[in-house]
């Protein structure tokens, strides 16, 4: 399988796919007029390692004034309100309690600071690789409150859920979780809703999709017409992923196709959907840049609100976030850390990192002023790490 | 952070499982998929397998990716008799070449 692997992802696989996409775009690119030149055609991928592998393969320079690849709201990281960063923060402060994070929370700062300087500050907050190592801490800290922060979209959540579970059978009164889980789709529709950015076509997340299943983005080509496509992450992946995007286009049929039928079975993962069903219900989301989303977030369900770690450390969280905006899915200004910081617009797919007015200035990924530059899978840290090609 | 990497099932044990990532052995849940056995290959985030590989499905793809590559091949062969040095090769990479316009 290994070797499998190995021999899809090869240059001259790559090189003639390329060759596909400009046969392809030599078809679809009429000019409108004669010396009016076509738009570019604008492609949104939804998911941060979509965005480091464009980047990293050295696609989007390939691609560079043929398809203008957009990075969405596709990096939990990136999208983490500043209000949910502060509440984070101010759990790692309480006494007696062990903060349990994936590392790519570390350095986000909130309007207080970042986790990273609350554990310089004294504040015990451990990196952990997996949910289930924050449930060994707690078993093994009895005498303290464990509280993992649980950050992620559909691909993250199955494991939490299933940390809650072996908290549950182990009759855990230590541990709880922060939730801040959300749901790509709902985000993706909000987007496209707005307005704000007119977008010819998706490649969707393979890994949300690995557990959500291939029908997860059907409401693309289904309610607005749009061509989409479910994408690996090797080169060859998002190339294959491109040609059926401009397959589609080219043929007027837009679907939802499949090309990472490795990974992705048409249901999904259904145990992982019924585990997550189990713990969570749907629930309205604050997303950075688009603002409170109305059924794009998940809540513990009222029979696991011990284990809701806002109600075990009674924290003030907003309660007014579902009453406000109930049944209206329009954007709200965004809540950018810094006035300067273009976070809000990147993860809108309105402006690139390079058109940041801090970006490779203020803004680095040694000195991180914006979520898009702090997480390794922000669009930000992308292009500066591999080159800011417009 | 949805990054998720291929990992070989090494042994299974119950609801867990020790996998060969990458040359390091490690304990990992397998409660998500059903009927793991020794050889699979599962796509691992955190500590949890979500999806085992399907090698036929990766099959698929590879021969239809050789199929593109090898039509792809004809057509560059055709281009070579008519071009023995091969510029044409590298006229195919963007941006554009002022002749490639003209071809």
């Amino acid at each position: 399988m290994q070797n499998l692997l190995n021999k899809l992802d090869q240059p001259e696989h790559a090189r003639a796919l390329l060759d596909r996409i400009d046969g392809l775009l030599a078809k679809i690119n009429k000019e409108p007029a004669p010396g009016v030149p076509q738009p570019l055609l604008k492609f949104m991928e939804v998911c941060g390692t979509h965005t480091m592998a464009i980047s990293r393969t050295g696609l989007r320079g390939l691609l560079a004034g043929k398809i203008d690849l957009l990075s969405g709201p596709g990096c939990p990281v990136c999208v983490t309100s500043d209000p949910d960063i502060d509440l984070m923060i101010g759990i790692a402060g309480k006494e007696g309690v062990i903060t349990a994070t994936f590392g790519d929370m570390m350095r986000v700062p909130g309007s207080r600071g970042s986790l990273n300087q609350a554990q310089s500050g004294g504040a015990d907050v451990r990196v952990v690789y997996s949910p289930l190592d924050a449930v060994a801490l707690a078993q093994e800290n009895s005498d303290r409150q464990v509280v993992f922060l649980g950050v992620g979209f559909e691909t993250t959540t199955p494991t939490v859920a299933l940390a809650l579970k072996h908290a549950e059978a182990l009759d855990l009164d230590n541990f709880s979780v922060f939730v801040n889980h959300k749901l790509t789709p709902p985000a993706v529709k909000a987007l496209i809703q707005s307005g704000d950015v007119d977008i010819d076509g998706f490649i969707c997340p393979g890994h949300v999709s690995a557990v959500l299943g291939a029908r997860g983005f059907a409401f693309l080509p289904e309610e607005f017409m749009l061509p989409a496509v479910v994408a690996g992450f090797a080169a060859v992946d998002i190339l294959l992923g491109i040609v059926s995007l401009l397959e589609q286009l080219a043929s007027g049929k837009p679907l939802m196709d499949n090309k990472y039928k490795r990974v992705v079975r048409p249901q999904g993962n259904t145990a992982a959907q019924r585990l997550v069903d189990t713990y969570f219900r749907v629930a309205p989301a604050q997303w950075r840049g688009l603002g409170v989303i109305p059924g794009s977030g998940l809540e513990l369900r009222d029979a696991y609100q011990r284990f809701d770690a806002s109600d075990r450390l009674q924290l003030d969280c907003n309660p007014d976030l579902g009453r406000e905006t109930k049944g209206s899915a329009k954007l709200e200004k965004p809540d950018d850390t810094s006035p300067d910081c273009s976070c809000g617009e990147i993860l809108r797919g309105m402006a690139k990192p390079h058109q940041c007015r801090l970006f490779g200035t203020a803004c680095t990924p040694e000195r991180p002023i914006g979520p898009c530059m702090v997480s390794s899978e922000g669009a930000c840290a992308a292009h500066y790490l591999y080159g800011h090609l417009p | 952070m949805c990054l998720a990497v291929p990992v070989r099932v090494v042994q299974v044990d119950g609801d867990m499982a020790t996998v060969d990532l990458q040359g390091n052995r490690k304990q990992v849940s397998i409660a998500l998929v059903s009927e793991t056995k020794a050889g699979d290959y599962l796509l691992l985030h955190a500590g949890v397998a979500l999806q085992v590989l399907d090698e036929e499905e990766a099959l698929e793809t590879l021969k239809l990716l050789e199929e593109l590559a090898e039509a792809q091949r004809q057509i560059d062969d055709g281009e070579e008799e008519a071009d023995p040095q091969g510029v044409g090769r590298l006229r195919r990479r963007p941006p554009p070449a002022p002749d490639e316009e003209r071809r």
